[in-house]
């Protein structure tokens, strides 16, 4: 049995340099910054240009959802739990949806399997065009915000025509989904596919094979592949070093086993690969996408039968459902002790190791102002850090 | 495979209850005191090596807290939920800081919500989310989160209830309350 | 005796250490007085046509911000502009749930704005705790702790809601009616005693100008 030579990792050292030799400055990247994803912050100590030491604090958004996931029924939890990722609400729903489903024994439908996919990769396709305006306006570049946001709009537009909600959906549930395709809806879907195609591949142009861009991202934030296991790395990030982790192949959950895709790899995990990468997966998206809408079930019903939702007991047990979010593996540990409301609910959110461990390690040794543009490609959501 | 690593587990480090909950999720209860061998040999031996989560369950019931540390063999695509019982009146647990590098996050959020201390973790005893807290473990069961948030923040009045409950028994079934 | 030579007591600042309180602001915020009609019009005319935006993201309903700040909603149009620093902002628009953390923050923020300034409240949570009434860390009414100009209601506001919104925040400064500032300055004390009420560790002066 092989054994790696990096075996104990020390816990994340910190340096802790004078503060009153005046050579350092103390500064807070804190809530109130345009170049945090989210609402974070980071207490920096630097030497002149360079960071020295980075301290992450979290607890901005913390709502208290675990708490009051508690106080509600089972049913009544589908409004707060979309609510924990809030750029990416649909795999919240996902997770804890078919987290029920399996401690109450429910089947769904196959048309419902098709359209639980076709939402999750829709939902994928709308966060990674949001992530890339972030990612280029951290290092300056506003006009890829600009196109890639309005895209955003166009697919938030396809969401609202299927579910009725442009951010929150609440179409996942227990059973099944909510409700059935319109008529028509598919073929504004490839209209509007082809439109974010055709603007991907002038993002591409402009953002990849710009000098600036090559210039400051390359290098940045790179990650050796023995920290993939050391720090629970997952998604593009984890990809990106080489390592071929995908939840939608590994654990072949829904109707990912029927369509055909290759998990996209890249050489080395720096800023620059990590953002190609996403861009690749982009495209998988649209493709997979065009795949779906090609192999969904015409006719079937969309949703199974639910006992009433205000007097539902689940069985006790306890189940954990992972899904691959466009960061990384995504889980809902869900345990019932047999009564209307749920026992416990955690949420395992990628951004939990990306963005604390893992920020805070790659923070020291980069330039101040290439910190915004390390966050954002360690693509993380505080959120669903703290909940 | 899996049945070597509950032998294994039962043999070396006395786990009991090896239910398998789906094809690639397993789950397992050990003594804590024995907890964190067995996660260091099921991440150097067993090929779990990646760590998912860690969390805890306040059992008030049974006067316990049930720890769990789940991990993942993604050779094989297997999941793995190891639980330990410590007790709830003296909450502490061996740390495994040293074994992920992550661990100490989740450590740090298990000793601001429920309690539960982790000596020689890093940072464990700073505050995580909350700022100035001045209460009890905010997730332990006996803490009313509705009764504090009443008693702090102030409501705009005009705020009326549809209890389904209330409401059946005032309009539906009056003479049941007799 | 006239009122100018009364000079208000300094702020206590008891939340700092003692050898910092001399670094930081004591006084406490002052109303400002309209000046002539004529003038006053002029002013809240071009202060209406030039709204920028604090850029602080303080809850779910900053993600609907973006959408209007890019080219399909387009708020540069109305004059509206996002910015980084308070010092360089107007309109504070306070996107939903406020944890105790956050409004820390969003105090310090609000009061280190330039005035005059005016506040958006985004979605039902900034009205009566939205759906996270029974939470022990999201506070219920953010008028109990900074005065609000305009309310959008919803979860979250569309683009649209909030640039109705914003429509209306201007009509509102040409009649002369935001008087947000003013009145944070009037009850200054009872703003302050419901903030600390709520913020257990106060660490910065009472007033952060």
């Amino acid at each position: 049995m092989k054994r790696e030579k990096t075996h104990i990792i020390p816990p994340a050292e910190r340096a802790f340099p004078d503060l009153s030799s005046g050579k350092y400055l103390v500064m807070w990247q804190g809530p109130q910054h345009p170049g945090i994803t989210g609402n974070m912050s980071l207490r920096l100590i630097a030497e002149g240009d360079t960071v020295v030491d980075c301290e992450t604090h979290v607890g901005y958004l913390h709502r208290g959802f675990e708490k009051l996931m508690e106080r509600r029924l089972w049913m009544q939890n589908f409004p707060l739990v979309c609510r924990i990722a809030v750029p990416e609400p649909d795999f919240n729903e996902y997770c804890y949806a078919t987290a029920i489903e399996e401690l109450a024994g429910i089947r769904i439908p196959d048309k419902a399997i098709w359209l639980r996919t076709f939402s999750l990769e829709l939902m994928r396709l709308a966060s990674f065009l949001m992530w890339i305006g972030g990612q280029a306006g951290a290092f300056g570049h506003g006009t890829i915000a600009q196109w890639s946001v309005t895209m955003r709009d166009y697919v938030l537009d396809l969401f609202e025509e299927l579910t009725g909600g442009r951010i929150y959906h609440m179409y996942i549930i227990p059973g099944g989904v909510r409700s059935d395709v319109p008529q028509g809806f598919f073929q504004h879907v490839l209209e509007v596919l082809k439109i974010v195609e055709k603007n991907l591949d002038d993002i591409e142009l402009v953002m990849f094979h710009n000098a600036i861009y090559k210039l400051r991202a390359e290098g940045l934030g790179y990650i050796p592949k023995e920290w993939i296991d050391q720090y629970g790395i997952t998604g593009p990030n984890a990809r990106a070093a080489g390592v071929p982790r995908d939840l939608r192949k590994d654990l072949g959950y829904l109707a990912y086993p029927k369509l055909d895709f290759k998990v996209i790899l890249g050489t080395k995990s720096d800023a620059y690969e990590r953002s190609r990468l996403r861009l690749l997966e982009m495209y998988q998206s649209i493709n997979l996408l065009r795949q779906i809408i090609d192999a969904m079930p015409k006719e079937g019903i969309f949703k199974e039968k639910l006992p009433n939702p205000l007097h539902w007991k689940i069985p006790a047990g306890e189940t954990y459902v992972a899904a691959e979010c466009t960061r990384g593996e995504y889980g809902f540990y869900v345990v019932s002790d047999g009564s209307d409301k749920p026992r416990r609910v955690t949420v395992r959110g990628p951004s939990y190791t990306h963005a604390i461990s893992v920020m805070e390690r790659l923070a020291r040794g980069t330039n101040i102002a290439d910190i915004a543009g390390l966050m954002v490609s360690l693509h993380t959501y505080p959120p669903e850090i703290e909940r | 495979m899996m049945n070597t690593t509950a032998m294994t587990l039962a043999e070396r480090y006395g786990a009991r209850d090896w239910r398998d909950q789906r094809a690639d999720l397993a789950s397992v209860t050990v003594d804590p005191r024995s907890a964190r061998d067995a996660l260091a040999w099921l991440r150097d031996f067993g090929e779990y090596k990646h760590l998912s989560f860690a969390t805890a369950i306040d059992n008030i019931e049974r006067n316990v807290f049930t720890l769990t540390y789940t991990l993942r063999n993604q050779e094989r695509g297997h999941s793995l939920m190891l639980h330990c019982d410590i007790d709830r009146d003296k909450p502490v647990m061996d740390s495994i800081h040293l074994l992920w590098g992550q661990a100490w996050t989740y450590q740090r959020e298990m000793k601001e919500w429920f309690g539960i201390d982790f000596p020689g973790s890093p940072r464990v005893d700073e505050e995580f989310v909350l700022e100035g807290w001045a209460g009890p473990p905010m997730m332990r069961r006996d803490f009313d989160s509705l009764a504090y948030s009443d008693a702090t923040y102030v409501e705009r009045p005009g705020r009326t209830t549809n209890d389904p409950a209330a409401y059946m028994k005032e309009k539906l079934y009056p003479e049941a309350t007799e | 005796m006239s009122d100018r030579k009364i000079k208000p007591a300094p702020l206590a600042n008891e939340g700092l250490p003692p050898e910092e309180r001399g670094l930081f602001c004591d006084a406490a915020p002052r109303e400002y007085a309209p000046a002539q009609k004529v003038i006053e019009d002029f002013y809240n005319w071009a202060r209406s046509q030039s709204l920028w935006v604090l850029g602080f993201g303080t809850g779910c309903g900053a993600i609907e911000l973006r959408p209007l700040m890019t080219s399909r909603f387009d708020m540069y149009r109305f004059g509206i502009q996002p910015r980084p620093t308070p010092r360089q902002s107007s309109v504070f628009v306070i996107g939903g749930y406020a944890s105790v953390k956050t409004l820390k923050r969003i105090v310090r923020s609000y009061e280190q704005m330039m005035g005059p300034k005016f506040v958006l409240a985004l979605g039902s949570c900034t009205i009566n705790g939205g759906m996270y009434w029974d939470s022990y860390n999201t506070i219920k009414r953010i008028d109990q702790y900074i005065p609000v100009d305009v309310y959008i209601a919803g979860c979250m506001p569309r683009p649209e809601a909030l640039l109705s919104g914003f429509m209306e925040l201007k009509r509102i400064i040409r009649e002369g009616k935001a008087e947000g500032q003013n009145e944070y300055a009037r009850n200054f004390d009872w703003y302050k005693a419901n903030q600390k009420s709520v913020i257990k560790d106060w660490n910065m002066p009472d007033y952060n100008w």
